[in-house]
């Protein structure tokens, strides 16, 4: 099969690489760039375990052809931490909040997490857990991720995490 | 001793032992991407496979042809049963004394059953040719209910033992028939039916579920053919039993098979049992000399690798008129699929069934399971329980409340004249367990009074009555469940598995400078036990929890155990975790005694030294110690400071719990809304409350799933209809109502630091409660019981069969 030249940004690394046309997103970011915090959990865009930010969205990379990718801005989890190496609030939140067990849906849901409080950074619970209903977990049974999600929306904006530690 | 020294609370607190919410370590892999799962892995040269599956639930093969598939460049070995049988190996034995194809021979028995494994240079490859790999059907008609499994004309299954008369469980009374099994007195039983003022009788199903782990089944092969060795890594739950199995299997000596057991995303069970995959992969590696990958999707994990429940059971309980159980009896029919290939411990085909007198004083009781063959997937699982046992507590808290109802009592009022009491324990069950230790009325009290249980019940009373009204189209329920488990298997005289003994392990190696490392024969799947054992270490040794680095997967480093899984973990691994402690423990009391020129006994030990009796400030800390035993260990005593135990439990541990959710049903749509849910648990010693918290808010969500909504569905033909998330319903963040949780602490008697394990029963608890709540809000209208699951479209057609919709 020919293959397609693509370039695009991840983690704020500029990559070029010739893909088959049919590679998807997912495949392309294990495979072929070794970036494997994304997971594979459902191949039919159901469980967001491939979830990352392209652009400025939050998208299901195993529902996206690296070839649609192409000249886009991505971030995985490998992307997360601060420029000075310490944890994004969001990765301290979800250990601080035991919002994780086995930890095979942490990095989509930390992504999907990051979006959510970019466009709304003082969600409700409500609203917290709709944002990440796309999202599925087995372990935790949510409710340490929704408290993981409150604890990085107040240290991100600021307000005490006494009320979030509770 | 002066202002600055720390007292011994300070000290103990600084080592983040038991009872503390320690962080987990495992989570700053986790968080950055890093943790190390099958499918990350990339090995040079490494190949995928990938298979050809049945469309059919029951076909003859009539011919398979690669050509076409092995033709497709990129492609380098297609293998079917007859290459399997040049090394032997079309077949494999089960953990329950049968036997399984590999890959179809002959016939296939369950949709998506394996029929070709195609080998090539990249995934996308393989999938493409495992799609050219012709085969040749003649449909057979098929059955996939379990209730007419065995009736005269029903379709022969299993060709290979149709005129076997005996299985590995005893007698077999059709061809379909897999075993009988029995526990308790049947006349005896039988003779308290009838003198029983009131009895009850009701099937009550528990359908077939599936774990549904975020990660799927996975391995990677490699095998050195220059060396004779054989490395697999995959999602093992058990990866010793994977090791021993696999020898027996291939042949290849266990020294020289390696398996290791990386980061696991969840199990549940699911990652228990041994799966055509895994020895598809090994013997592609060994056709091919080069590594083999193989990962399930999403599709052949739900229809092929596993299945959980599929129980039906037919259950009755007696009692006299004022509430006071006389008896129980329970006839199950359980349906194992194609193969038997249950992972219980290997003398119990239907499990801890006979758990199923639950938490109440029951003097007499029968129970008998008949296991048969159908259509369906193999590989019965105890997901996220030990051995049969959310079974048995489903069918008797249900069956608690239905006779509750017959008798006009409330329902936890009806328990609580039921329930074991406390001067009982430790006590021997109708069925001959002795479970360990238990407070039953404090707890269900405990819980009653939380939820303010009066209040409710006055509510729907009112509620029922503007129901009948018309004044509202919704109904209220409160569900109880009171559940005891048995979990921990087990003791060696209960329990093996082909053989090998239940006993589990742990190996610790204290080094000079006062840290150390823990291996154990377990494998988290997420349950932190690198946070938690390093606890129980800190606690028994006095050295900081941070400083030991707990290790589990690799059957090379790891001393040999029987994995994680029943909830066996804390109480079988804990326990070796903590009696290797003591190990270490007495040798330093020796070197300590030694050091301070005194008499072993007249030491003490305080927090994370041994100091003289009578005079504290002579002493020498654990890491003081540690030096010690490679710098000068007493004239004769062996340097070093290390301690492996392999751990036999004397009896199971019994955890149990108090859970009551409320609901509220809108009878027109069938919607029904977890108002709350209180879950108390006691699971003895508390070793982390935060990891205890976690696993139930993600038990208790697991069963809300199958309560509520989860099914494994198969139509006539023997499709499976549920076999991708876009049909088989796991609950997101949305559906998922809000946890409360609560605890009374009973420690065990019998494990060495009282803890008896706790990550299985919001899931064994849980189920009953939810079902109980639902079934509870239709009860003033007449039901006595509806099925699970308690979807919005049956519980909708529940409310229209008792005319709520004319």
């Amino acid at each position: 099969m020919a293959k397609a030249h693509v370039t695009m940004t991840v983690n704020g690394k500029k990559v070029e690489e010739l893909v088959e046309p049919r590679t998807l997103l997912i495949h392309f970011l294990r495979e072929q760039l070794n970036i494997t915090g994304p997971h594979i959990g459902c191949d039919t865009s159901h469980c967001g375990a491939c979830t990352v930010d392209l652009d400025g969205k939050s998208v299901k990379s195993c529902t996206m052809f690296a070839v649609q990718a192409n000249g886009s801005d991505i971030r995985t989890i490998e992307g997360m931490a601060n420029a000075d190496g310490t944890l994004h609030a969001l990765q301290e939140g979800f250990r601080e909040m035991h919002g994780l067990q086995c930890g095979f849906c942490t990095p989509g849901m930390i992504l999907r997490a990051y979006r959510l409080l970019q466009e709304n950074p003082k969600p409700t619970e409500e609203e917290i857990r709709f944002g990440i209903s796309g999202n599925l977990c087995r372990c935790t049974g949510y409710q340490n991720i929704v408290k993981a999600i409150q604890y990085a929306a107040a240290k991100l904006s600021g307000v005490p995490l006494q009320e979030a530690a509770e | 001793m002066n202002a600055q020294t720390p007292t011994s609370a300070e000290r103990a607190e600084k080592l983040e032992g038991m009872g503390c919410k320690r962080k987990r370590v495992e989570d700053i892999r986790f968080v950055q991407g890093k943790g190390n799962y099958v499918d990350d892995m990339k090995l040079p040269g490494m190949l995928y496979g990938d298979f050809t599956r049945s469309p059919h639930a029951h076909a003859r093969v009539k011919k398979i042809d690669t050509t076409k598939a092995a033709a497709v460049p990129g492609v380098v070995a297609v293998i079917t049963a007859e290459t399997l049988k040049t090394v032997n190996l079309a077949w494999m034995p089960t953990l329950a004394g049968d036997v399984q194809m590999v890959l179809a021979d002959g016939k296939v028995l369950f949709q998506n059953q394996e029929v070709a494994f195609v080998i090539a240079e990249d995934r996308y490859t393989a999938a493409d040719a495992a799609e050219l790999v012709e085969v040749e059907y003649e449909a057979l008609p098929c059955n996939v209910d379990p209730l007419k499994a065995m009736a005269a004309n029903a379709p022969v299954i299993r060709e290979d033992t149709k005129d076997k008369k005996e299985g590995a469980h005893g007698p077999r009374k059709h061809y379909n028939h897999i075993f009988n099994w029995q526990a308790g007195d049947k006349a005896a039983a039988d003779a308290a039916f009838a003198k029983a003022d009131v009895t009850i009788k009701e099937m009550i199903a528990y359908p077939r579920v599936h774990p549904c782990p975020l990660e799927t089944c996975q391995c990677v092969a490699s095998f050195d053919k220059i060396r004779g060795e054989l490395t697999l890594w995959g999602t093992f739950q058990a990866p010793h039993v994977i090791r021993t199995v696999g020898s027996l299997i291939s042949k290849i000596p266990e020294h020289k098979i390696h398996v290791i057991a990386p980061d696991i995303g969840g199990g549940f069970g699911n990652k228990v049992g041994a799966y055509p995959g895994y020895i598809c992969a090994i013997v592609a590696s060994i056709v091919t000399g080069r590594p083999v990958k193989w990962v399930e999707d999403r599709i052949e994990n739900l229809s092929t690798t596993a299945f959980a429940r599929d129980f039906w059971m037919e259950t009755e309980i007696a009692a006299t008129k004022d509430g006071k159980i006389l008896g129980l009896r329970c006839y199950t029919v359980a349906d194992h699929g194609a193969f038997d290939a249950c992972a219980n411990a290997t003398k119990w085909p239907a499990g801890l069934f006979s758990i199923i007198s639950g938490s109440y004083d029951i003097p007499a009781a029968h129970v008998s399971v008949d296991g048969v063959y159908t259509n369906k997937a193999p590989g019965g699982v105890a997901y996220r329980c030990s051995f049969r046992v959310t079974e048995a507590a489903y069918a008797i808290e249900r069956a608690m409340d239905i006779m509750a109802q017959k008798l006009g009592m409330d329902p936890a009022e009806f328990r609580m004249k039921n329930l074991i009491r406390r001067e009982q324990f430790p006590y021997t069950s109708v069925f001959g367990w002795v479970y360990d230790s238990g407070d039953y009325q404090t707890a269900l009290n405990k819980a009653m009074e939380s939820v303010g249980y009066k209040k409710l019940r006055a509510e729907q009373k009112q509620k029922q009555e503007a129901f009948k009204r018309g004044e509202t189209r919704e109904v209220m329920g409160v569900g109880v469940a009171f559940f005891t488990e048995i979990v921990g298997a087990g003791p060696s005289r209960n329990c093996d598995i082909l053989g090998i003994a239940m006993f589990d392990s742990a190996e610790i190696r204290i080094h000079p400078t006062g840290t150390g490392i823990c291996r154990l024969g377990t494998k988290s799947q997420g349950q932190g036990h690198e946070t938690t054992y390093a606890q129980i270490i800190a606690t028994e040794l006095g050295l900081p929890a941070d400083n030991f680095m707990v290790e589990e997967g690799n059957t090379d480093t790891a001393p040999y155990g029987l994995g994680t899984y029943g909830s066996r973990s804390t109480p079988v691994s804990g326990a070796a975790t903590a009696m290797a402690c003591r190990k270490i423990k007495a040798k330093a009391q020796m070197i300590a005694a030694y050091m301070l020129e005194v008499h072993d006994d007249d030491l003490e030990w305080d927090v994370d030294r041994f100091r003289v009796k009578g005079n504290p400030e002579r002493f020498k800390t654990m890491t003081e110690l540690a030096w010690a035993a490679y710098h000068e260990v007493p004239p004769g005593m062996e340097p070093g400071l290390e301690a492996v135990d392999y751990y036999d439990p004397p009896n199971f541990t019994f955890p149990f719990g108090a859970y009551i959710c409320v609901v509220d049903v809108d009878v027109d749509t069938g919607a029904t809304k977890v108002r709350r849910f209180y879950a108390l648990d006691d699971c003895g010693t508390r070793i982390n409350p935060m990891i205890i918290e976690g696993q139930i808010h993600g038990g208790l969500t697991e069963a809300f799933g199958i309560a509520m909504g989860q099914e494994i569905h198969y139509d006539a033909d023997g499709n499976v209809t549920t076999a991708s998330l876009m049909d088989y319903f796991l609950p997101t963040a949305v559906e998922t109502p809000h946890w409360e949780t609560d605890w009374t602490t009973t420690p065990s008697p019998h494990h060495p630091i009282g803890a008896k394990g706790v990550g299985e029963s919001p899931n064994v608890g849980g189920v009953p409660a939810f079902s109980n709540a639902v079934n509870d809000a239709f009860k003033f209208l007449g039901s006595t019981h509806i099925q699970m699951p308690h979807d919005h479209w049956r519980t909708w057609t529940a409310a229209d069969k008792l005319g709520l919709h004319a």
